[in-house]
């Protein structure tokens, strides 16, 4: 360990450790526009030059790229380095007036006036992006061209480069903006997409599912992890300070014995694709009302702005019923919750978008459960118009959406303008409850949920003993009767569990 | 006229109606006309139907099929407008036009009023066998494009096509008979079970592995009606993209054109033959395809079928067809291409009547490919 004074105060380092990293860790800011912890000491920028005694004698030395050998006192701040500092500024201004990182960097500094020429460069020349694609994707696309004033960033010949990947790094990593992935290759990248968004928001190859996981820890996408692709960038391992990330970590199958089980596998929604007439999917503009959920959430990729198409809408349209009551969909049933969704997503675009027209199509509305009726009753008074007719036609015309049906009660057909259409799809079984069900050797209703075994008398037990059944892998439920009956399920199961342990203790 | 709704509520199956209107809010002529199929129903169910012979909108039904498609409740709404024209043709008090036309068929074989014997005029030069002495591929020609100057064309064009192909192909010549789509459609039943009963064992009898139609009607009701056994029954556009894709059909020539295409309703929505009338277009060297709004399954009917060849509709100021034209005309194409005899003439018509005829040219999509041939 090589004791070090960083401005008056003393610190201990091992050797080799940066004068930059020792500062840090010291709480002290050094400017730098070039460091960036996943790459090598670059010392390009020359904003983090730093003044440093040994043996008497001062220099000064970059501290990002300046190992600690043996005992030293630095200054980040002296005169000598202030007076430097403010110069490489002005010249940053003079080349980069426009770009904000360089203004708050002289701001800092308290240069305001520039005694040069001023440009407009987005770019300088850090070699942030080139250190990147070198370093950690280990592709090497884009490269430094030419030389003294016309030096630039760019692929080989300034022409599309053949080794990029398309991932995106370089631009990533940009302080910026001049690094366009566009003008590097033609490859498409391909954006990850948030599952739990809806893909209504990109997400990265490390990410943390929702915002409500359970453990709340980030997972790594193995099929598109570079770490697993290609076994390169590992940049996540730099970054994060509590060491957790463990490449060789495997899924783990456990084995268990279990007196009881129950099941909760949750449901599906149906393709709104299988009810051609809605547009969705050919309008960016219909969404699905778990699609609207996200849309409309303060966690969500808006943050719980309503935006479709880069505006507030005007005029939004729900329609009730998509693909439930319909056996050619497979869906004869009632789903039984659109009714109140569509109540309450009609309700938060009143809450957020006071000024707009909102009407909501239906065929027959089932406020069935308690309170439910109470709210419907309080929606309708939101100004919001219930009218009776499922719509059967979207269409375009002009920028707008147009959907048609008929009024039921005006026993008229009618066209009504939308910017935005919220879709109630239908619940369905999940894709793969014929596999569970052979799995757990229970039996399925002609709905394709699972079998209670009595409709009225044994809701919650599955044709096979003590195998029980909860939430909408049943059938369609609402959250209360999901509750009720996931409660239902688990006492069915101490009532197993106490016969099994009297009889093991007996 | 005493209708026993009772009856027609349990024929049409109209119990199983829940009134949802998901019927009238896609019919495509209920915007402009008075024709309201979910109220006629509830009119039948609750036995307050009125005198049908009144209700001139029942001949606004172009029999799209649209409700039909959309019904989720397996209603068949056109059914019952089919049904009460029915009643009508039993009553006698049906629009003279149709009258014509039926007896046209009944007498020649035809709703167009031309002699039997001209049937085969179109494919003098063409050296076409008849069907009866053996064919792999009965070419089964139509009304329409067999008369009408304008489909003749059409009808030579898949002809020289199938030849080219190396097809083992026949018609029936003047034997050729109307298929009768259009016939139950307006209501005429009786007629439509006669064509059948002649006209199966007469297809039957050339022992064709493959009846081919030029008209998304007749394809139809081959298909869906006449319970053909033993053939295969295709619309030619079915037919030509096969023969395309096993590379036999080969372009010589090119269309520099900028073609869009309109799904007639017995072909898409009907059928749900979408994909192969776009590929035929697109493998054509030099054209430029594009897609209007309203396709597909969301496609706009042209008016033209369920025997609105013959009788025009209450409203005929708004034509569907003015419509689809306009929309055919913004996408910037210059051709709009269709696959259905019906479609070409009432799309055409609209153009000359708006005047597009300098930006627009309704084409069957044969006319394109035997273009580029």
């Amino acid at each position: 360990m090589i004791q070090v004074t960083i401005d008056t105060h003393p610190i201990e380092v091992e050797e080799g450790t940066t004068i930059l990293e020792a500062a840090q860790r010291l709480g002290i800011n050094i400017p730098t526009l070039c460091h960036h912890p996943a790459l090598e000491p670059y010392g390009a920028c020359r904003l983090c030059t730093v003044e440093i005694t040994q043996n008497g004698r001062s220099q000064l030395v970059t501290s990002c790229n300046y190992p600690i050998r043996r005992e030293i006192e630095v200054q980040t701040a002296s005169e000598k380095v202030v007076k430097g500092r403010r110069l490489l500024a002005e010249l940053l201004l003079a080349r980069c007036s426009n770009v904000p990182k360089v203004q708050e960097l002289a701001a800092s500094l308290g240069v305001t006036q520039v005694r040069f020429e001023p440009h407009d460069e987005l770019c300088y020349l850090c070699g942030l992006c080139v250190r990147v694609c070198r370093e950690r994707i280990g592709q090497s696309a884009i490269s430094f061209v030419g030389r003294g004033v016309d030096r630039q960033v760019g692929p080989p010949f300034l022409k599309f480069s053949t080794d990029c990947i398309a991932c995106g790094a370089c631009a990533f990593v940009c302080p910026t903006g001049a690094i366009q992935l566009k003008d590097i290759t033609d490859k498409e990248p391909r954006p990850l997409l948030s599952e739990f968004d809806m893909g209504l928001a990109r997400r990265g190859n490390i990410y943390i599912p929702f915002p409500q996981a359970v453990p709340k820890i980030p997972v790594i996408d193995r099929e598109h992890c570079l770490h697993y692709t290609l076994g390169r960038c590992e940049t996540c391992e730099v970054f994060c300070q509590a060491k957790a990330i463990n490449y060789d970590q495997e899924d783990e199958f456990l084995d268990l014995d279990a007196d009881a089980i129950i099941v909760a596998t949750g449901f599906d929604l149906i393709d709104p694709r299988t009810k051609p007439e809605f547009g969705y999917g050919v309008y960016p503009n219909v969404l699905t009302g778990l699609e609207f959920e996200r849309l409309s959430s303060a966690s969500g990729p808006t943050m719980g702005e309503i935006i479709v198409n880069g505006k507030k809408p005007k005029d939004v349209v729900f329609i009730h019923c998509v693909g439930s009551r319909d056996p050619h969909t497979g869906v004869p049933y009632c789903s039984r919750v659109c009714c109140m969704y569509t109540a309450k997503h009609a309700h938060l675009v009143r809450d957020k978008l006071p000024e707009a027209n909102i009407t909501a199509f239906y065929m027959d509305v089932r406020a069935f459960g308690k309170g439910y009726e109470e709210f419907y009753d309080r929606v309708r008074h939101e100004r919001i118009l219930y009218r009776r007719g499922e719509p059967s036609e979207v269409y375009k015309r002009g920028d707008r959406l147009v959907v048609r049906a008929e009024d039921t009660l005006l026993r008229k057909s009618i066209e009504v303008e939308a910017d935005m259409i919220v879709l109630a799809t239908a619940v369905t079984p999940r894709a793969d409850t014929a596999a569970m069900a052979t799995l757990l050797g229970i039996e399925r209703s002609p709905d394709g949920f699972f079998q209670e075994a009595h409709p009225k008398f044994r809701p919650v037990e599955s044709t096979r003993p003590n195998i029980f059944l909860a939430g909408c892998c049943q059938g369609p439920k609402d959250i209360p009767d999901t509750v009720a009956q996931a409660k239902a399920a688990a006492s069915s199961a101490m009532v197993t569990l106490s016969r099994v342990s009297r009889s093991r203790t007996a | 006229m005493q209708v026993d709704t009772l009856e027609l509520s349990q024929k049409f199956n109209l119990y199983g109606c829940i009134q949802c209107g998901k019927c009238v809010g896609g019919c495509p002529v209920s915007m402009k006309t008075a024709l309201d199929v979910r109220f006629l129903i509830y009119e039948a169910l609750v036995g307050v139907l009125p005198d049908p012979t009144h209700m001139e909108e029942l001949w606004d039904c172009t029999c799209c099929f649209t409700c039909v498609e959309r019904c989720p409740k397996d209603v068949k709404p056109a059914e019952l407008i089919i049904g009460l024209r029915s009643l009508l043709v039993e009553s006698g008090t049906i629009p003279k036009t149709v009258t014509d036309a039926l007896q046209g068929i009944f007498r020649q074989g035809n709703p167009l009023g031309f002699a039997r014997e001209q049937r085969a005029d179109w494919a003098k030069d063409l050296n076409i066998k008849s069907a009866q002495e053996g064919c792999e591929l009965l070419y089964f020609v139509g009304c329409t494009p067999a008369y009408d100057l304008r489909l003749q064309p059409v009808a030579k064009a898949l002809a020289k096509t199938f030849q080219k192909a190396g097809l083992d192909f026949g018609t029936l010549g003047i034997e050729e008979t109307c298929c009768g789509n259009e016939v139950r459609r307006v209501g005429e039943q009786g007629l439509f079970e006669m064509l059948v009963e002649e006209g199966k064992p007469l297809l039957e009898s050339t022992g064709a592995k493959q009846i081919v139609t030029i008209s998304p009607h007749c394809f139809n009701t081959f298909k869906k009606e006449y319970g053909l056994s033993g053939m295969q029954v295709s619309h030619y556009t079915q037919v030509v993209a096969n023969l395309l894709e096993a590379g036999k059909i080969k372009f010589g020539g090119r269309v520099e054109k900028k073609v869009t295409y309109h799904d007639p309703c017995f072909l898409g929505k009907q059928n749900h033959i979408f994909d192969e009338p776009r590929a035929i277009l697109q493998a054509i060297p030099g054209v430029k395809f594009v897609e209007m709004d309203r396709i597909r399954e969301r496609s706009l009917c042209c008016e033209g079928g369920g025997g609105r060849m013959w009788v025009e509709g209450t409203n005929m100021e708004e034509r569907l067809a003015f419509q689809r034209v306009q929309e055919a005309v913004e996408t910037g194409a210059e051709v709009l291409a269709v696959a259905c005899p019906f479609c070409l003439l009432t799309l055409e018509d609209a153009v000359k009547v708006k005047g597009l005829e300098d930006k627009l040219r309704v084409m069957d999509i044969m006319e394109l490919v035997n273009m580029a041939l």
